[in-house]
């Protein structure tokens, strides 16, 4: 299964590395990221395989917000479904 | 592959814009429930909605957090009481609403509706004695919603039943007056009323439905007026292209959460109900929607031509996303659920009058009005037959919820809370059509031809 991480926020130094790392902890394969810098806005967006991940979804899904509030980003992990049935036909 | 655009215009719309699932609704069928037994009756009901339902609210809540969309509400929706009461002896239909309620806090559900009977074209004795049990049901509990058909396309419109909504209407205001009324705002009183409806208060599981079903009732207005606010200058037909364009992204999102839903559950999958759905959030309400289109203020000359074009393009892009629609289908104006309506009344834009133009052309009807606590029930059994006449004529459904506010007048404001929100009394017209209710009878069924 995959999913869909975006990160939002102010850039600072670290923010790939950071969010690769939990990724890595909780055994989440990133299969594609892009991101881009807009007027010091920070916009990343991974698509992920959580085939291996060690966790319930869930648990995945609510370290990674928790994870981006101490760091002052908005993180949303959701399935990719919503995202193929919302701009696909 | 997936664009990065597409997945922040997702999110976008998630977290600025308000885009929620409204509800997930499980219809339920109660006619393997009857028995000549009351206290059996209510036991088998209360089992039979347990059996089904138990999962609904921690499935539906997984699939909030898998897809990072909110569903506000997980409801559930069963046979019309009525039905399950003919059968009973003991004639006492509130021992029905006490164990749906019980039955709603078991299953942690935001709403049942069900407490209904359907009398387009006579009564059964069930029936007129579940009316009569209605403000004392509404009064009783927190999670039951009533609804009454009083008329159809087919039937034309039983006056004697229009005459007693009246006097329902008023009295279950006025068994809940030290709860802002909230009774009138759990009852809706409906011409051509949907079997498959998943919003509340009107939703019932008709007769002619499977066992047990899931149906979605989809939400955006935020999401339609933010499309609109970024393409300011084009014309209306592309403002209508643009509108089915968001409305079929919307409702491809409802027609997953319904899919997924009825998978997790084990239920076939009912209906999704193309609606855009309005709450009293800033941001999340149709009338912000037309006054994007061009309108000073919703309720001013043009508001009914805009509506008009709104409830259509959402149809159309809505019903190419979906393999099932149905329930109401639309755009729907309730007025203290929506905080551009509230504001348009306040300012006294737009009035009861206007209200009722604007139900010819588009979902549902006069939803959510407070009216003055005096008025009579015979005025309010009017304001039911005119808007039953545009249903019946017209052959859409038309429904009338309206809250008499117990000790309040024109000008004065009733809050309910929450997604029933809150409002002005408004001005309505008083005089007298008692004569014209208490004819009674049946008002017939219209030709269906030689349409002018």
């Amino acid at each position: 299964m995959k999913v869909v991480i975006s990160v939002i926020g102010k850039d600072s130094v670290g923010i790939l590395a950071g969010v690769s790392n939990k990724c890595a902890e909780y055994g989440v394969n990133i299969i594609d990221v892009s991101q881009s810098v807009l007027q010091d806005m920070f916009c990343m967006i991974m698509i992920c395989d959580i085939k291996t991940l060690n966790t319930d979804f869930n648990k995945f899904a609510d370290v990674m917000s928790a994870y981006g509030e101490e760091k002052g980003l908005s993180i949303h992990t959701m399935h990719e479904d919503i995202f193929n049935a919302m701009h696909k036909i | 592959m997936l664009e990065t655009k597409d997945i922040l215009e997702t999110i976008t719309m998630i977290q600025d814009e308000n885009l929620d699932i409204r509800t997930v609704t499980m219809g339920i069928s109660l006619l393997d429930c009857i028995d000549s037994d009351i206290d059996k009756a209510c036991d088998k009901v209360y089992n039979k909605i347990l059996k089904c339902a138990s999962r609904l609210v921690p499935e539906c809540e997984e699939i909030e957090k898998k897809y990072g969309i909110p569903i506000i509400n997980k409801r559930i929706s069963v046979t019309p009481i009525a039905l399950i009461l003919g059968a009973c002896e003991d004639k006492s239909p509130v021992k029905f609403a006490l164990t749906l309620e019980k039955a709603a806090r078991a299953v942690g559900v935001n709403f049942i509706g069900g407490y209904s009977a359907l009398v387009q074209k006579g009564f059964t004795q069930a029936d007129k004695i579940l009316i009569n049990s209605i403000p004392e049901a509404l009064a009783v509990t927190d999670h039951v919603c009533s609804s009454v058909n009083i008329g159809s396309t087919k039937a034309g419109i039983n006056l004697d039943a229009v005459k007693m909504m009246g006097t329902v209407v008023k009295q279950a205001a006025e068994l809940t007056k030290d709860r802002n009324c909230i009774g009138a705002a759990k009852l809706v009183v409906f011409c051509n009323a949907p079997e498959d409806n998943p919003f509340m208060a009107g939703a019932f599981h008709g007769v002619g439905e499977a066992d047990c079903v899931i149906n979605v009732g989809v939400s955006g207005p935020g999401v339609v007026r933010a499309a609109l606010a970024k393409s300011k200058d084009l014309d209306i037909t592309s403002v209508a292209e643009l509108i089915k364009r968001t409305a079929f992204k919307i409702t491809r999102m409802g027609q997953l959460v319904a899919k997924e839903a009825s998978q997790r559950l084990g239920v076939p999958f009912g209906i999704v109900d193309l609606s855009l759905a309005p709450t009293p959030a800033v941001g999340d309400s149709v009338a912000y929607i037309l006054e994007e289109i061009g309108l000073e203020c919703c309720g001013c000359a043009g508001t009914t031509a805009a509506l008009a074009m709104l409830n259509d393009a959402v149809k159309k892009g809505g019903v190419m996303a979906s393999s099932k629609v149905g329930g109401l289908s639309g755009a729907f104006i309730p007025v203290t659920e929506d905080a551009g309506m509230i504001h348009a009344a306040e300012c006294g834009s737009l009035t009861i009058e206007k209200l009722e133009a604007m139900t010819a052309v588009c979902s549902v009807g006069l939803d959510m009005i407070n009216i003055p606590g005096d008025t009579t029930a015979e005025v309010i059994s009017a304001i039911i037959a005119d808007e039953a006449a545009i249903g019946m004529i017209n052959s859409k459904t038309t429904a009338v919820r309206v809250i008499p506010a117990i000790g309040k007048k024109e000008g004065d404001s009733l809050s309910f809370g929450g997604l029933l929100g809150e409002g002005p009394v408004m001005k309505i017209n008083t005089g007298s059509p008692a004569k014209f209710i208490n004819r009674g009878g049946q008002i017939p069924a219209p030709l269906q031809s030689l349409k002018n």
